[in-house]
């Protein structure tokens, strides 16, 4: 469970960034905040020939990506998005890294301000086997994808699907693509709002715009 | 050529070093720009010291800037004392050496006559410009002027004003320097004599600011100097004293005065936002060149801050541009040492700049 669930991407984002690519228009300006290593990044310049930019906290991510001949500033998705011009990018993603922000509901807005578009994927905390643990154990959740204690853990904002919706609704984000995906890798069926993707989905996708755009 | 301010200047003499060859495309130039009291001799002994060259660990084959790849220049700035044309030449208006008959020169003066050179050895656009402190200002004004010459920049432990406190400590130099009877109002030429205790004075004040406190501490501490106890005198009893005045006398063999007075106060004028109506995102605007901003987490000459504030606008100028943090205890000097961080950031970004760029 919880996969994606760690503040610098797992190894394996496969599932995750063919979801990202593929809601991305070719040709685009691309900003990925908290861009890690540049997986995602390479992979949209190379797949969709996208003008991409990258913002990353760690100073070895950054020399990563720098080396691959990514353009990629050491900057912190909390606190330096303000820097960047209004609509400079046609989409601002923020990949598993929402619930390593400190604050969320800024972040989000920035991300809106910084991007015609955001795209924002994370890990769902009502997921099953999560709600099994907390509820069984009575301890936080932890795995050995996910094998954070409570008190070190740097994601201090998990959120569930619904968590999320209601958010966007909050700050008048319209959510014009969502996608859940299960223990198995694979897109559900069930719409994003349904219990039963909030029960068994394991992460999810969103594409998000502001509603007067 | 017309200078900053306001003056004109003819009979303009550049010394230059070039490692490397030129390839056919005329695509693989790089130009250094060398820091206040540095020189063009970046790769190679520096006659009067003897040492070598200020970027040798960066330059040469193989290495991070591969002489058997790229063809690097390197000048010295208008306004030195290494051949390009300074105080210490002759005006050929009085056929006196200038001394402060020279014209104030600034940053962009410097970069200007830069591009004399590239025009002269017919460089259509350089592949990069690098510099570390004062040659990172040359960087960002060379990007600024000429975004077309300039298919990469790579500012490094720099800013794009110098900071009021910077000023302070170069006009604690230049007083040093004005205040040695030795100077005679900076006509010392034909005298037989120079500033020396003055000039040494303002070069051990600046080196302090070269480094950072921790590394004072590790390299020195307390230590005393080829001695068991105090004298109770004024004698370099710590190795901290006697360093400095090692720095400070060395300085003054291979340094004119003068020249010191100029580029200090070059770099005290240098402020690119308000070349551009206080907006520094207006002096890259609608640029394509491709940068690498370094700064280095001890240097507090030249803090992240003002790294920060250069790709801040670089950023709303919506320009390709990396940045990149290094952690040092080693402060502003780390630029001019073999730091692994710099060596790996600045080698990645040459090779796929040089890629995109199609040089082999």
């Amino acid at each position: 469970m919880f996969e994606n669930a760690r503040l610098s991407r797992p190894q394996d984002i496969r599932v995750d960034l063919q979801l990202i690519a593929e809601m991305i228009e070719p040709n685009s300006r691309v900003l990925d905040v908290g861009c890690a290593e540049g997986t995602l990044l390479s992979h949209l310049i190379s797949a969709k020939n996208v003008d991409g930019r990258g913002m990353e906290l760690s100073q070895a991510g950054v020399n990563a990506c720098v080396t691959k001949g990514l353009s990629v500033v050491q900057g912190d998705a909390d606190t330096d998005l303000v820097d960047y011009p209004a609509k400079g990018f046609d989409y601002a993603i923020l990949s598993q890294t929402l619930q390593a922000t400190h604050r969320p509901k800024l972040v989000l807005e920035q991300l809106l301000r910084v991007g015609k578009k955001a795209i924002v994927s994370f890990p769902n905390f009502a997921y099953w086997r999560c709600r099994a643990y907390l509820a069984l154990k009575g301890r936080m959740p932890m795995t050995s994808s996910l094998d954070y204690a409570w008190y070190e853990t740097p994601n201090i904002h998990f959120c569930t699907l619904r968590d999320f919706m209601a958010l966007c609704d909050e700050i008048g984000v319209t959510i014009e693509k969502s996608i859940v995906v299960d223990n198995n890798g694979k897109v559900m069926k069930d719409s994003v709002g349904e219990n039963r993707a909030n029960f068994f989905g394991v992460q999810c996708v969103f594409l998000l715009s502001n509603g007067q755009d | 050529m017309p200078l900053d301010c306001g003056a004109m200047m003819s009979d303009i003499s550049m010394a230059y070093n070039t490692y490397g060859t030129l390839n056919e495309d005329k695509s693989n130039a790089i130009l250094l720009c060398h820091a206040l009291t540095g020189d063009q001799y970046a790769a190679s002994r520096q006659p009067i010291t003897g040492k070598d060259g200020w970027w040798s660990f960066m330059i040469g084959p193989g290495k991070i800037l591969d002489t058997d790849r790229y063809f690097i220049v390197c000048s010295n700035i208008l306004g030195g004392c290494m051949g390009t044309t300074g105080p210490l030449d002759i005006d050929p208006d009085t056929g006196k050496p200038y001394g402060l008959n020279l014209p104030m020169i600034t940053i962009g003066d410097m970069v200007r006559a830069q591009a004399l050179l590239q025009d002269y050895l017919e460089i259509p656009d350089w592949f990069a410009v690098m510099g570390g402190s004062m040659g990172g200002m040359q960087v960002l004004q060379w990007a600024s002027a000429y975004p077309e010459r300039c298919f990469s920049a790579v500012p490094i432990a720099t800013a794009a004003k110098h900071s009021a406190q910077n000023i302070a400590f170069h006009e604690v130099g230049r007083q040093a320097v004005m205040a040695d009877p030795d100077w005679q109002g900076g006509n010392y030429y034909e005298s037989g004599r120079k500033p020396r205790a003055g000039l040494s004075v303002a070069r051990m004040a600046a080196h302090v600011t070269y480094l950072s406190e921790s590394a004072l501490h590790r390299k020195f501490g307390r230590n005393l100097q080829d001695r068991e106890d105090l004298t109770y005198g004024f004698d370099a009893d710590f190795q901290v004293e006697s360093y400095l005045r090692y720095q400070g006398i060395n300085f003054v063999d291979r340094f004119d005065a003068n020249s010191y007075l100029y580029i200090t106060r070059a770099m005290d004028y240098f402020d690119l936002a308000s070349d551009h109506g206080g907006s520094l995102a207006k002096a890259f605007a609608g640029t394509n060149t491709r940068f690498c901003v370094v700064s280095f987490s001890s240097d507090w000459l030249f803090p992240t801050s003002e790294s920060k504030d250069v790709v801040r606008a670089l950023n709303a100028a919506a320009a390709n541009v990396s940045f990149v943090e290094i952690e040092t205890d080693k402060g502003h000097d780390a630029f001019l040492l073999e730091t692994p961080e710099m060596l790996t950031t600045i080698g990645g970004f040459l090779e796929s700049t040089a890629k995109s760029r199609g040089i082999a």
